[in-house]
């Protein structure tokens, strides 16, 4: 197990009137290579809980173990930790600040102590993997567009070389084809480079086409973990918990209870399409009675 | 007679050097032409760039065109003496919630605008009850502002708004960062708003399911408007959709990939209903 969260609770202002309790009793393993999205509500805990896997957040009570070891144990090296779980703040493009995209990039990997050529590298790479063009390497971040600079930012990521990859709504404010190509991006590190994917995000549609498995946090609490069809099932429990199933669930239920034979559990376009076509075959050739 | 009016629209962004002299000029808007009329509800969809922020500044002064006019019911907006007038007439409602809430208390943060529009203290209460009810948000009155949710406070920012009674509310995305919910809450006071008090909205977005209800569509690429019409009108054409970085509904897609396996179904669904009545026809 990559990381694991043993009975973690955290409470802000702990001993203070203000005291709010964000997490209670959250026990959670993350296998190597998984791409898994966490949806909840604002205020659900989502935020509190990543910051815990990178160690930025300590818990109250509880345990995090990552790669075996207990992140919180004396000696352990957070610093060393957080070059192997990188953390995407929302709308990172507000953290740049060098002079040039490839100078942004080098600060992670400088920080590690690597060699100005290892940095250089290291950042050519990243810049690569996220599709930035080598003619933009030398200009300055500022001039970017939206999309190209929140991909600077997730090189800036990258260029430590993380195993766990996490992102806070990296698609927030993008147009359409932003958000297709972060995504894309996104399941190209897990898949080419076997990053693990720790993904936030308030888009059912994204979650039902990109993630393998589904993490709903409700008031501090694992609410919902599987698959995002096992989830998507429970759709008017979600509904509950200010969240939603994709807009296909929705159509694929209309169309059962309107007499047409379709999987309700279809939970995107190209699921939708094929299981639609096949009942309406089936319906013509009259296999099946409807 | 139309509330907002462009003519020849044309704004430039101009890049100072660091000794202060102006080095390039960056063209945002190009000749752009419309009209609005009053109680209409326009949405404004285009990738990032495209110009569809820069065009909305202008509805309510906080950009003046390099070229040609805009005229907000009637006044135009390069009239310096005219400013606070158009303003009161457009207000706007931006991207993040935590960026323009000011008050520590709610009925505070909405009293705001008014109390700048001079408005007497008996009628600012009566506009801070109106527009809060108005959000569904009265019974959060007394609460700071910061103990809210993101839709919350979106909708304590078009409160603010409405205070002011303006004809005009421009929201630039003022869904992006809120969660499923927060976002059906303020698209349905928008909605509400647009509906009741006849207010006419623009509304810029990249959510291509919140445009379903707009009365018309604006298109933009590269500051002009390329493609302007009904939902309907603009979501036939998903593949010129796709060549400008935006897409269509999921219900749309869902539609148009039918389509082009054989399905007879019209070409213009845009609601799950329609989709469905279409597809039990034709079982």
């Amino acid at each position: 197990m990559q990381i694991e969260l043993k009975d973690v609770s955290y409470t802000y202002g702990l001993n203070t009137v203000y005291e709010v309790s964000a997490l209670s009793g959250i026990n959670l393993s993350v296998k190597e290579g998984e791409f898994i999205a966490i949806a909840g509500q604002t205020g659900s805990g989502k935020s509190t809980l990543i910051q815990h896997l990178n160690g930025l957040i300590r818990p109250t009570s509880g345990r995090i173990l990552f790669e075996g070891k207990d992140i919180w144990e004396e000696g352990y090296d957070l610093r060393e930790l957080r070059t192997h779980v990188g953390l995407v703040f929302q709308y990172p493009e507000n953290q740049l600040f060098e002079t040039t995209v490839v100078k942004d990039v080098m600060f992670g990997p400088r920080n590690q102590g690597l060699s100005e050529e290892e940095c250089r590298q290291r950042a050519e790479e990243a810049l690569k993997l996220v599709g930035i063009p080598e003619e933009l390497l030398e200009t300055s971040p500022f001039d970017l567009s939206g999309g190209q600079k929140r991909r600077v930012a997730v090189a800036g990521v990258l260029a430590m070389n993380p195993e766990v990859l996490i992102l806070d709504e990296p698609t927030a404010g993008l147009d359409p084809a932003g958000r297709e190509e972060i995504l894309t991006l996104i399941r190209r590190l897990r898949d080419r480079q076997g990053i693990t994917i720790i993904l936030v995000s308030h888009s059912m549609e994204d979650v039902a086409s990109y993630a393998g498995r589904m993490i709903v946090i409700h008031q501090g609490k694992i609410a919902f973990d599987g698959t995002p069809r096992q989830v998507f099932a429970h759709y008017r429990e979600l509904e509950e918990i200010g969240l939603a199933a994709p807009q296909i669930t929705y159509i694929m239920h209309a169309l059962k209870k309107g007499g047409l034979d379709v999987d309700v559990n279809a939970i995107t376009v190209s699921e939708a399409k094929r299981s639609i076509l096949l009942a309406l075959a089936m319906a013509r050739s009259g296999t099946v009675h409807v | 007679m139309s509330i907002i009016r462009a003519e020849h629209l044309g704004f430039n962004y101009v890049k100072y050097s660091d000794s202060n002299e102006s080095e390039e000029t960056v063209r945002a808007v190009e000749n752009v032409d419309f009209e609005v009329e009053k109680g209409e509800f326009i949405a404004i969809l285009g990738h990032n760039g495209s110009g569809k922020s820069t065009l909305a500044k202008h509805i309510n002064a906080l950009l003046i065109p390099s070229e040609g006019t805009m005229w907000v019911d009637g006044i135009n907006t390069s009239e310096e003496e005219e400013l606070w007038k158009v303003r009161q007439k457009a207000g706007m409602v931006f991207q993040n919630p935590d960026n323009q809430i000011i008050g520590t208390i709610v009925d505070e943060d909405v009293a705001f605008g008014p109390e700048n529009l001079g408005v007497g203290t008996d009628d600012i209460w009566k506009r801070v009850d109106d527009a809060l009810a108005g959000v569904g948000m009265l019974g959060f009155r007394d609460r700071s502002p910061n103990r809210l949710s993101g839709g919350q406070k979106q909708r304590v920012a078009i409160a603010g708004v409405v205070a002011m009674h303006p004809d005009c509310i421009v929201l630039d995305e003022p869904t992006a960062m809120l969660d499923p919910n927060g976002r059906k809450e303020v698209l349905e006071v928008v909605r509400e708003l647009n509906r009741k008090e006849k207010v006419t909205v623009i509304l810029i977005t990249h959510y291509m399911e919140e445009v379903v209800f707009a009365d018309r569509v604006f298109v933009m690429d590269s500051g002009r408007i390329i493609l302007q019409g009904t939902p309907r009108e603009v979501f036939s054409q998903v593949e010129t959709l796709k060549k400008y970085r935006l897409s269509v509904p999921q219900v749309t897609e869902l539609a148009y990939e039918l389509r082009s396996s054989g399905c007879d179904i019209p070409a213009d669904i845009l609601t799950a209903d329609e989709l469905v009545e279409a597809l039990c026809r034709l079982n």
